[in-house]
């Protein structure tokens, strides 16, 4: 029964730490945009005179939102209309609990992973749950019978699979290098070091891999430079026929894939929760000396390590976001297939003839 | 015990799901309502103690098959209906392969009943892991694997061909 | 067993979240509200024309592309415990494929004008 009990205990946590951060994430990226344009930003919602720089701001959206008719157009789909933003919702949500979180905690005698779902094929899972929201988007599109719907649904599911296939055979390279598909195993395979000096993360044996990792999963969140489905100055997008929470579902899931992108980036490519040089004992320096820490210590910090890497690949995304400009569909089917899909392709190739002579 | 549970769940929402989609008029439901199906029955592979498996049927049947599958329909008119005498056609091709399927089905359940105790591995074993796929895979089958990279390129080649001659016509 | 209590929770809260407006929000409508969205100017045609687009071929090559990657990771599971014939195996393998792709690009199956 407690295993349960600690298993319930896990999934809350997971999930308030994903909604809170989605949510403060508006928030980043409106103050973000705005320094960036020399403009001061959201900056008004208060309670009782207590401003904080306007990080009330998004609980007030989300109250705002909350409050909002339901509106369904006569001319929709009922059913596929309220399904679409759950679908696109759901699968997000689902595909952070493969994610580990920390290393596993003794907490009187009993062994806890600090992470959900732990699966011989988590990162395939993770995959195949990513690859399912595209319906959300299919859906939103299809049922709302209003043709910018129509064409935002079908750019972003025609997009979304496109850099796909991409995105698997980056991961690929990966995988022979780190033997396994468990998301915990990848991450202890990251601890040790080689030359003696740089941590084995993937990004130092991977480095081309990572590249196209990372260009993919930026196009799977659909945002700017790669928003062509919603195109916010053109064809609205998909969710041209939605208002209130649905709509901010939407907008909430294209958060989560931030966070989603950035836990993936850190936990496959970045080592995970592990600090370079930090040992289940304490710090040791490569220049040969040594720090002593309590175990308490050396978690707490490897914690803290993977919530660092995870809130810089979330502000780098809205770094991307905020300096590029759009590119043209034929550019981005390009990309996606003719340099992306190749370039997959010859990091397999060229990670297996590396791998082969050594 | 909550594995059974589990299954049952699985099991009522992938045979209600297709009956559903035979059932449904309307092609887009049609489509979801397997989409539902395969997804259960990912579940129930996993459930299996095959989580490679379950995870390609999500991956390749649910989220790729199907996709194209409704972007076809999205493309169909929801309004214009089939003409009749395609219809007919489209009814006697349907008897046809029934027909086909319920004697394939009847060959296999034949074989299978054959059998006494065909040997099932214990759920949770070392067999349907990842790893141990890939191993039986690329050592025991690795013949039909190379094969299917054929079967794969004549697949490419047709959609190609298909896809380009319906674009040249106005 | 994990699984399916994560997926029933998230479904519970997401089941929540979509219908909260429906039991919070009001419920007030008027014709020109349930036209649909043309960005402010009222609809010239009814319903959506039904259109061509070159999107079914790209769908199609996703999906023979995504059998392919789906057959690579058990590949590169054992890579490390075959080496020399596993990199063999995936040469033939690739060298197939590649051929199509190729054939698909010449042929103009990424050509989006």
């Amino acid at each position: 029964m407690s295993e349960t009990l600690v298993l319930l205990i896990k999934i809350v946590v997971v999930l308030a730490w994903f909604l809170v951060l989605a949510l403060l994430l508006t928030w980043v990226e409106r103050k973000q945009s705005a320094v960036m344009q020399d403009r001061i930003g959201a900056n008004r919602a208060r309670i009782f005179g207590l401003r904080m720089f306007g990080l009330f701001q998004p609980f007030a959206d989300a109250i705002k939102m909350i409050f909002k008719e339901d509106f369904v157009p006569p001319f929709a789909d009922k059913v596929l209309h309220t399904l679409a933003p759950f679908v696109s919702f759901f699968f997000v949500a689902v595909a952070v609990t493969t994610i580990p979180f920390g290393p596993t905690v003794r907490i009187g005698g009993t062994a806890i992973d600090l992470q959900v779902y732990d699966g011989s094929a988590g990162l395939l899972f993770l995959l195949a749950m990513l690859s399912l929201g595209v319906y959300g988007i299919l859906l939103s599109g299809w049922s709302s019978r209003n043709r910018w719907g129509l064409i935002g649904g079908m750019r972003g599911a025609a997009q979304l699979i496109s850099y796909e296939v991409g995105l698997g055979l980056s991961l690929v390279g990966l995988i022979m290098v780190y033997p396994s598909l468990r998301l915990s195993e990848i991450v202890a395979h990251q601890g040790a070091l080689f030359l003696g000096f740089l941590p084995r993360w993937g990004v130092f044996l991977q480095p081309l891999g990572f590249l196209v990792f990372f260009i993919t999963a930026i196009a799977e969140t659909k945002r700017v430079p790669f928003d062509l489905p919603e195109g916010e100055s053109e064809i609205i997008g998909f969710y041209a026929e939605y208002g209130g929470l649905k709509w901010g579902l939407f907008m909430l899931t294209d958060f989560m894939e931030i966070i989603v992108v950035a836990a993936l980036a850190t936990t496959l490519f970045f080592g995970g929760w592990q600090m370079p040089w930090l040992g289940p004992d304490g710090l040791n320096w490569p220049w040969g000396g040594h720090w002593k820490m309590a175990s308490w210590v050396v978690v707490c910090l490897q914690i803290v390590s993977f919530q660092v890497k995870v809130a810089f690949f979330c502000w780098l995304q809205i770094l991307i976001r905020w300096t590029y400009p759009r590119i043209r569909y034929d550019q981005l089917m390009d990309l996606g297939w003719k340099l992306l899909v190749p370039l997959g392709l010859l990091n397999i190739l060229g990670t297996g003839l590396i791998m082969s002579l050594k | 015990m909550t594995a059974d549970v589990i299954f049952c769940v699985l099991a009522v929402v992938s045979v209600g799901a297709a009956a559903a989609m035979i059932v449904s008029k309307n092609q887009g439901h049609n489509a979801l309502f397997l989409v539902l199906c395969f997804s259960a029955l990912g579940g129930i592979f996993g459930l299996l103690g095959a989580p490679f498996a379950a995870a390609v049927q999500i991956l390749v049947y649910a989220g790729a098959i199907m996709v194209l599958f409704i972007f076809v329909v999205m493309m169909v008119d929801p309004r214009a209906g089939i003409p009749p005498e395609r219809r007919r056609r489209a009814k006697l091709l349907g008897v046809g392969m029934g027909v086909v399927l319920l004697f394939e089905l009847g060959v296999a359940a034949w074989g299978w009943l054959g059998k006494t105790a065909s040997p099932v591995p214990p759920a949770g074993g070392p067999a349907g892991t990842p790893i141990a796929v890939g191993r039986l895979l690329f050592s025991e089958y690795v013949y039909p694997f190379e094969i299917t990279s054929v079967l794969i390129l004549a697949a490419l080649v047709g959609a190609v061909v298909l896809g380009k001659k319906e674009e040249s016509e106005p | 067993m994990t699984l399916a209590l994560v997926f029933l929770i998230f479904g519970l809260l997401g089941a929540v979240m979509v219908s909260m407006n429906a039991l919070l929000g009001p419920k007030k409508t008027n014709p020109v509200k349930e036209q649909p969205f043309e960005c402010g100017s009222p609809p010239l045609q009814k319903g959506i024309p039904g259109f061509v687009i070159k999107f079914p071929l790209v769908v199609f090559l996703f999906v023979l592309f995504d059998i392919e990657v789906a057959f690579l990771f058990p590949w590169a599971l054992i890579f490390r415990e075959m080496k020399g014939p596993a990199f063999l195996i995936l040469l033939a393998y690739a060298a197939v494929l590649a051929a199509g792709f190729v054939y698909a690009w010449r042929k103009g199956a990424f050509r989006w004008d």
